[in-house]
């Protein structure tokens, strides 16, 4: 009887419908571009999943053009009820499509599919809806009378969540009027090349959105480019430094790198905080949970809980509704991963890793956790690209929160309590644009995250980047 | 096994003592809780791995009648039923119990002899457990006489609930000791404790006292088992497992109807408990009606195409 | 917005027998040599279509005198049962999230979209507009249920937030629905006077009954149907056909009613209303004069609907 395997639940590739090749899309229609062809590769697997046009810079001009164009003919001359029915239009495309949807996802992005159908596509569609009834209220939203959008938005997205992100910038940037150019990542520019055929299905004024897949030099010069008005960035803090030179002078929010501290008292709900780091830091690149300190009364108990439920994961092929952790999304990020867990190592930590083998081919990497990580080490400082997740104790509240702020960074943190006013008081102190109490990974359209320090500013996620006020 | 293993008779040794150890367990955020009963029940089981797990849990049925119109014709049916569960597919898992009141045990005793299906008779006052202890008792006596090899009890709720942990405890320490041989399960009644924290506390109180299972509920309340209450109860019998080494049991009963639940519920017993947990000498299923549903699912999965109610036999 | 010849100088036609062939109501234009199959309005409460309990209609006209139904002329015990009904949805409905209550919100107005071409007839019939006013009210009715539908996950921004509160404590307010609201639908505005007083309503997590207009009632009993399709729980938006009088009184004193909104009332009935829902310290919303239903709409029915919560916690280790 413990023998039970699930069995391969896959779901198929081709409900993903991918093309062999795809185009630039510039002023509503897909064309050739110039610049050398990408070939985005599915992690799992290493193969190209298919060819995709790139833009060089005359490419960048025309689009850029494009979405001039559309602000001062029939995008730019919408009232805000009949730009809203556009933006509900391509929600309900989402949700329409949502299966191939998640499928594109997965494929490119190695995510397990299970989350890319049961969270990423769901929630590009809440932000399609959220922003749409946005679009013909702007006078209610806090910022006075009719403000006005800024214009042409460039933005520049890293390889995380390609779905979900793309939604959550691009609809408040349409909602408040603007027309955007959009340079997805280079490892994951599927994504962006689907929703611009769903702008065409909503038929989208042309111009409204232009997708210009390409690597960083495409983003560089959209980003510096005299046409555009705003830049919204999403990225490591080391391009983040670049961007905000190259967009000097205009309206800028970006998205960074971050390190989220799970804080676990020693009264915490014990199964529950186990459940919520392990999820964090399996999941997701690490900005979610990147390291945890645990109040040293509890630690041997929470450590032997978190190896459990780590064991329990589940590793393999991302189209398996039943993996739980996928591959990375690119042998950089698999590298990197690699590197920060063996200086970990070197400096001395001990190193637990999930058991099972991997997969021979893909972008895997085992979870693991080190229990004995110490604040000195890099791998307790420093954003973490794969799923590993340094265990630090402390013994105080005012020793975790000092610990969990001596890092330049201030996206995400989490604290796991079950005393209300610690918990609060703990949220004050953390030097985080979001706080999770008793729980990871929580977002909303509603409630667009604002990083602080080098994790960046502003909310990419959010009307005010995109109005001039 | 009658005493607290070793290491907890400090715990159990008074009242003060007893309500320390349970109010000093973790608490429960049930959001939290709830998003990992969700997780666990988006798994998605094909071909063996379906076709094993419909099999397990038929074997891990308590077949179960308990309504005031039971007589001892309806008795016999069901052990039939039972036995056979599907009489055109020999080939079909027993279950592991039939389930009835204490004074139609014997009638199930008598129809079930050798068939290796077990008795299990409900006592204490079965649903409600409101009344006298001299009562329950005699009618924990009179299941065990009457050939049951389980009973499954009722936990005092309202003495939980006002916080009188040592009664509670007492109260099912006497019948362990009444049931003598037979496998004790202990009826938490989920549905009335109300908050997980209570469930947390409620089944390690009853796995103190020397229960071989912890029941969710009677089936009479509703909400009865859940995917959330069970996944606590599995980190229960689990945590219990690495603490004082003893294997205890689960069993969920009420509102699973269906082979779809049923089966999330079996990865909830493999992931939260671990694949030991997988056997009906740890967990059952209490249930009516669900036993109709898996055995067309059986036929589904082996003829190839969708079976219909008219092939199952039914209980009556 | 209102019709070319008021309702009180409208002929009486009652008595007088159908011809064949001539349409029994707007959206079945006639046929030579077939009668169309006309419909038989009936109130809707708690999501099922009842006549009313005490067995009374009311004969409806279009501007011009014709008849065009009988609609049930709801009574007292309608009112009370379609209260019920509000009550006992209300939990679910406030319960839901503002993103789902959006998408209901939002599947009403795809619904009343694609039925565009049934109310224009029955918007028509019931003003005495052209049939391009008609169009653009309908157009405009079905808009202004988007524009609802976005409210819902965007109270509070108008209501809420956290009291920079002086100690150390949390404090957060949170709008949350009022309850159950009575609403008297504009007598005039047949379709979108009537959804900009019900889809407030529901945006705001509200559960209503509402009293249609009680000349102009046909196009709130179509809407009602739209309602039935488009996922709006049973119970939770409850339309009643009837005499304004008769029922506003009702519903004004009723003690399980929070809110009223009498859009639809007049002076005299206004004021009897007000002293009604003293006795039960139910809000009344602002009354406005021949409001103009075409303009920019207001978030003021949302505020007025809406109630806040304010949560407070210490903040300390």
């Amino acid at each position: 009887m413990s023998g039970w395997e699930y069995a391969p639940a896959l779901e198929s590739a081709g409900a993903a419908g991918l093309a062999e090749s795809y185009g630039i899309f510039v002023g509503g229609e897909f064309g050739g571009g110039g610049g050398g062809p990408l070939h985005p590769l599915n992690p799992a697997t290493e193969a190209p999943l298919a060819e995709v046009a790139t833009a060089d810079r005359s490419d960048v001009d025309s689009a850029v053009a494009a979405a001039r164009a559309s602000l001062r003919s029939v995008w730019g001359a919408l009232p805000g009820a009949e730009r809203a029915k556009y933006l509900f239009r391509l929600s309900r495309l989402v949700q329409e499509r949502a299966r191939e949807l998640a499928a594109v996802e997965t494929l490119d992005g190695g995510k397990p599919v299970q989350d890319s159908s049961g969270v990423q596509v769901p929630a590009a569609a809440a932000h399609l809806f959220h922003h749409a009834g946005w679009a013909d209220k702007l006078d209610h939203a806090g910022f006075g009378a009719d403000p006005r959008p800024l214009g042409v938005v460039a933005v520049v997205l890293s390889a995380d969540h390609p779905l979900r992100r793309l939604a959550s910038v691009v609809a408040p940037a349409l909602a408040a009027g603007n027309a955007v150019v959009l340079k997805p990542s280079a490892t994951t520019p599927l994504a962006a090349l689907v929703f611009a055929d769903l702008c065409r299905q909503a038929g989208l004024p042309a111009g409204a959105v232009n997708v210009l897949p390409g690597t960083g030099e495409v983003g560089a010069q959209l980003v510096a480019h005299g046409g555009v008005d705003a830049v919204a960035f999403a990225g490591s803090t080391g391009t983040g430094r670049e961007v905000q030179k190259a967009a000097a002078g205009k309206r800028l929010a970006m998205e960074l790198d971050g390190t989220g501290a799970h804080v676990v008292y020693d009264d915490a709900p014990l199964d529950q905080a186990v459940d919520g780091v392990v999820a964090g830091f399996s999941g997701s690149g690490g900005e979610n949970c990147s390291r945890v300190l645990v109040q040293e009364p509890i630690a041997a108990e929470f450590l032997a809980k978190l190896r459990d439920r780590v064991r329990a994961l589940r590793v393999g092929d991302p189209m398996d509704k039943n993996t739980d952790v996928g591959p990375l999304c690119s042998a950089e990020r698999l590298a990197r991963a690699r590197e920060l867990a063996d200086s970990a190592q070197q400096a001395g930590a001990t190193r637990w890793d999930h058991p099972g083998e991997l997969p021979e081919r893909g972008f895997f990497a085992a979870p693991a956790v080190f229990p004995d990580a110490q604040q000195a080490m890099r791998l307790a400082r420093e954003p973490i690209p794969g799923p590993l997740l340094p265990v630090l104790t402390f013994r105080t509240p005012e020793e975790a929160v000092a610990k969990a702020n001596n890092t330049p960074y201030g996206h995400t943190a989490a604290v796991w309590a079950d005393k209300g006013s610690r918990a609060l008081w703990t949220a004050r102190q953390l030097q985080a644009g979001v706080v999770q109490v008793n729980t990871t990974h929580r977002s909303d359209p509603t409630a667009p995250p604002e990083p602080r320090q080098q994790s960046g500013f502003g909310r990419i996620a959010g009307l005010e980047a995109y109005l001039d006020v | 096994m009658l005493e607290p293993p070793p290491e907890f008779s400090d715990v159990v040794r008074d009242e003060a003592s007893l309500r320390r150890f349970l109010h000093g367990l973790p608490g429960v955020d049930q959001v939290g809780l709830e998003r990992r009963a969700a997780a666990l029940g988006s798994r998605s089981l094909k071909r063996d791995a379906k076709w094993w797990a419909i099999d397990a849990a038929i074997s891990m049925v308590d077949l179960t009648s308990l309504e005031g119109a039971d007589s001892p014709g309806k008795v016999r049916a069901l052990a039939a039923k039972a036995v056979r569960p599907d009489a055109e597919r020999p080939d079909t898992p027993r279950v592991a119990a039939v389930c009835v009141y204490p004074d139609l045990a014997g009638v199930a005793a008598e129809a079930l002899g050798g068939s290796g299906v077990g008795v299990a008779s409900v006592a204490t006052a079965f649903p409600s457990g409101r009344s006298s202890r001299q009562v329950k008792l005699a009618e924990v006596r009179l299941a065990v006489e009457s050939g049951a090899s389980e009973v499954d009890v009722v936990l005092d709720r309202g003495a939980f609930l006002a916080g009188s942990y040592g009664a509670v405890f007492e109260e099912v320490r006497a019948v362990r000791e009444a049931c003598g041989g037979a496998h004790l399960k202990v009826i938490l009644e989920t549905g009335e404790l109300a908050t997980a924290d209570n469930v947390r506390r409620a089944s390690w109180l009853a796995l103190l006292a020397g229960a071989d299972f912890i029941k969710t509920s009677t089936g009479k309340v509703s909400p009865a088992a859940t995917l959330p209450v069970t996944v606590l109860m599995l980190q229960a019998v689990r945590h219990w497992r690495d603490r004082s080494g003893r294997l205890c049991g689960v069993k969920p009963a009420g509102g699973i109807r269906s082979t779809k639940d049923a089966l999330k519920y079996l990865v909830a017993v493999r992931e939260v408990a671990g694949p030991e947990w997988l056997t009906p000498g740890l967990f059952r299923f209490g249930a009516s009606s669900l036993l109709g549903d898996l055995v067309m699912q059986r036929r589904t999965q082996r003829d190839g195409h969708y079976a219909s109610a008219a092939n199952v036999a039914v209980d009556a | 917005m209102t019709s070319d010849r008021p309702a009180s100088e409208q002929p009486e036609t009652l008595g007088q027998p159908e011809k064949p062939g001539r349409p029994a109501t707007p959206e079945q234009p006639a046929t030579p040599g077939r009668l169309a199959v006309a419909k038989t309005c009936k109130l809707f409460l708690g999501g099922t279509f009842p006549r009313s309990e005490s067995g009374r209609v009311l004969p409806v006209h279009n501007s011009g005198g014709a008849f065009l139904a009988n609609v049930s002329q709801a009574s007292r015990k309608d009112v009370r049962d379609a209260v019920s009904a509000a009550r006992k949805a209300f939990p679910g409905w406030a319960g839901a999230s503002a993103h789902n209550r959006g998408q209901v919100l939002f599947r009403v107005a795809e619904v009343l979209e694609g039925r565009r071409e049934q109310f224009r007839a029955e918007v028509a019939a019931a003003e005495g507009v052209s049939a391009e006013r008609a169009a653009r009210l309908v157009d405009a009715a079905v808009d202004r249920v988007v524009w609802f539908a976005g409210w819902t996950d965007k109270l509070p921004v108008l209501t809420g937030g956290a009291h920079p509160v002086a100690g150390p404590y949390s404090a957060v307010s949170a709008p949350e629905p009022v309850g159950v609201v009575g609403v008297l639908a504009p007598q005039e505005s047949s379709l979108l006077g009537l959804v900009s007083v019900l889809a407030p309503v529901l945006a705001a997590g509200g559960t209503c009954v509402l009293v249609a207009s009680e000349q102009r009632p046909l196009p709130a009993v179509s809407l009602a149907e739209v309602l039935a399709t488009s996922d709006v729980p049973a119970g939770a938006a409850n339309v009643l056909t009837g005499r304004a009088g008769e029922l506003a009184p009702v519903l004004a004193a009723h003690a399980d009613v929070d809110a009223l909104d009498p859009a639809g009332l007049e002076p005299d009935g206004l004021a009897e209303a007000a002293e009604a829902a003293a006795g039960t310290a139910k809000r009344v919303l602002a009354h406005r004069e021949a409001p103009d239903w075409t303009a920019a709409p207001s978030p003021a029915r949302l505020r007025a609907l809406t109630t806040r919560k304010t949560t407070w916690h210490p903040t300390g280790t």
